[in-house]
């Protein structure tokens, strides 16, 4: 099946809201309101110290526990949800807006705008996205800046050639050459009639593009490249939390669950179903 | 077949100038005067250190337009000529051929544990959809990608290690060493071939061609090897060359996770301990390892399928 048929099917013919679509959509956002509304409900700093408190199992004085340092994990975890979720939104939408919109320009219009765009793309691609976050991060390690960048800079390049590719397919159907002579306008054609072809698989690369952020965010902090302690980032506290493995394995699992039903949530909940 | 090899042959001097042109950038954006740097690393911060960083700056250029420099340091980079680790003082190239070694037996023994895991699974779900083995792998496969390479590592340094004391958690030296690291990888990347290997085996299953065969009376083995696997393999090889990504990132994260002495490992540490050269060094041979890993697959899909692409 090419990307056209895959996009050209009416959407009506196929049923949207699968089982497994369902159970994705509800864990996003269980996990959504734990990242949103977690840190205002527990009201303790994630930061703070109680060394009465170390390790402590999960109970009545912190639901799920503390760490080696009697940090409360529940506040961490939230507010290690939230930075997750937040930084991966924000590298997504970095990538996703600049992609689609180029896209769509070069499917349009194509020209020197066009080649420039496959120029650039094909530099970055020479090298894969971990090696570049690496070099970036070598600029200054342990910010979120040249994550940032360096993310977003291999992630716009899918939402550009996807968008390109299935946006070219639907300017040329007939309907569209029909819609222009009757007289609409580009902008009216692009928002009206292309986007919302394009919109089903644009939202699957978006959560594609958000599960690897996530995972690679929390891959190079635990890797002590990324962000530092004591900054509630998932995977750098599972690293923090190691060496108590014997003493806590809870405390250990916890932030790789976390991390684990975000990217779950995220398969699911834009699963094609092929089974 | 030449256009093949021509694009991947400029794939490998685009990963040379972005390397190249990056760490350019980045000894400078370094704080402080490169030559008073240089200065201090060699002769130690003694008394006449703006003398000798006057003649650094003069002896290596550092005074010239930057454009001039930069066509200097990647006429370097032509040349193989890597530097000396800040950290070690060793040359480059002499560090990165000992840690080539560690690097390639984890990156091979983690390509063959993945096709040996993978496509034959795939190949059994492709077989019989809708079945208890295609349910089971769908299952696994989600559960799979949804953990990071890390996380899957602990788990399995906890199970065999820890747990079954089967293999050591970390170190480098025998295969058992390798077991874990390269079972780490290689389930990631067996996660994704067996769908799209199930997926291509199951679409080729029911297309006319195979029926045809089975109406002409050819043995079951037969329509297998000569009609099944051979076209359900082109879709597996090429999106082998997306998983050569997956393969080098992983590699850089599992090596650092495991304690493997391999060029991914010295790059984060390069990277934690600001060691240009090594950065560079190390960045240049993964991106290199990759566009090496790519053509591969290039080569044996013109081999399975040798109709001229249209591109």
């Amino acid at each position: 099946m090419t990307l056209a048929d895959a996009t050209l099917v009416p959407a009506a013919d196929r049923r949207w809201l699968t089982p497994s679509r369902a159970a994705g959509l509800v864990l996003l956002s269980l996990l959504a309101a734990f990242a949103l509304i977690g840190p205002l409900l527990v009201l303790v700093d994630p930061t703070e110290q109680d060394f009465a408190a170390s390790l402590a199992p999960p109970g009545a004085d912190y639901l799920l526990g503390a760490d080696h340092y009697g940090r409360s994990m529940l506040a961490r975890l939230a507010y290690g949800a939230r930075l997750s979720f937040g930084m991966a939104l924000l590298t997504v939408a970095t990538a996703a807006v600049p992609g689609i919109l180029f896209g769509l320009f070069a499917a349009w219009r194509g020209g020197w705008l066009e080649r420039v765009l496959e120029l650039i793309s094909t530099v970055l691609l020479a090298l894969p996205g971990l090696l570049l976050v690496l070099i970036l991060l070598a600029f200054a390690p342990g910010t979120f800046g040249p994550l940032y960048l360096g993310l977003a800079l291999t992630l716009w390049i899918e939402f550009y050639r996807v968008t390109k590719a299935t946006a070219a397919g639907v300017l040329k159907q007939p309907h569209i050459e029909a819609a222009r002579l009757l007289g609409f306008g580009t902008p009216y054609l692009l928002r009206s009639l292309v986007l919302p072809e394009i919109r089903p698989i644009l939202t699957t690369l978006a959560a594609f593009a958000m599960s690897t952020a996530i995972i690679a965010i929390s891959t190079l902090s635990a890797i002590s490249v990324g962000l530092r302690p004591p900054t509630p980032e998932l995977g750098a506290m599972i690293v923090e939390l190691l060496p108590y493995y014997a003493e806590a394995p809870l405390h250990v699992l916890m932030p790789g669950i976390l991390i684990f039903l975000l990217v779950l949530g995220l398969q699911l909940a834009t699963r094609n179903e092929s089974l | 077949m030449s256009r093949m090899i021509l694009a991947r042959l400029l794939q490998a001097g685009l990963v040379v100038l972005v390397v190249g042109v990056l760490c350019f950038v980045l000894v400078r954006a370094l704080p402080g005067d490169p030559a008073m740097r240089i200065a201090a690393g060699r002769y130690g911060p003694d008394a006449n250190i703006t003398e000798a960083a006057e003649l650094v700056r003069r002896e290596l250029g550092l005074n010239q337009p930057v454009l001039v420099q930069l066509g200097a340091s990647l006429g370097q980079l032509a040349k193989l000529d890597l530097g000396r680790s800040l950290v070690t003082g060793l040359p480059i190239t002499k560090e990165l051929r000992i840690q080539l070694g560690a690097t390639l037996w984890l990156s091979g023994a983690t390509l063959v544990l993945s096709l040996v895991l993978g496509p034959p699974l795939g190949l059994f779900a492709g077989l019989s959809r809708g079945g208890w083995v295609d349910r089971a792998s769908l299952g696994g496969a989600i559960i799979l990608r949804s953990l990071p390479p890390f996380v899957l590592g602990l788990l399995l340094i906890l199970f065999f290690a820890m747990l079954l004391g089967l293999f050591p958690p970390a170190g480098y030296g025998t295969w058992r060493d390798l077991a874990l690291p390269a079972l780490t990888l290689a389930l990631s990347l067996a996660a994704v071939s067996s769908r799209v290997t199930r997926d291509a085996v199951s679409a080729v299953a029911r297309t006319p061609y195979i029926a045809f065969a089975r109406l002409k009376g050819l043995p079951e083995p037969v329509v297998m090897r000569r009609h099944i696997l051979r076209n359900a393999a082109i879709p597996v090889v090429s999106y082998l060359a997306l998983q050569a990504i997956y393969l080098i990132e992983g590699v850089v994260v599992v090596e650092t996770l495991f304690g493997i002495p391999g060029i991914g490992h010295a790059l984060v540490h390069a990277v934690i301990a600001r060691d240009v050269p090594m950065v560079q060094g190390t960045a240049l041979a993964m991106g290199l390892l990759f566009v090496v890993v790519a053509a591969g697959v290039d080569l044996t899909c013109h081999w399975l399928d040798p109709r001229p692409k249209r591109i």
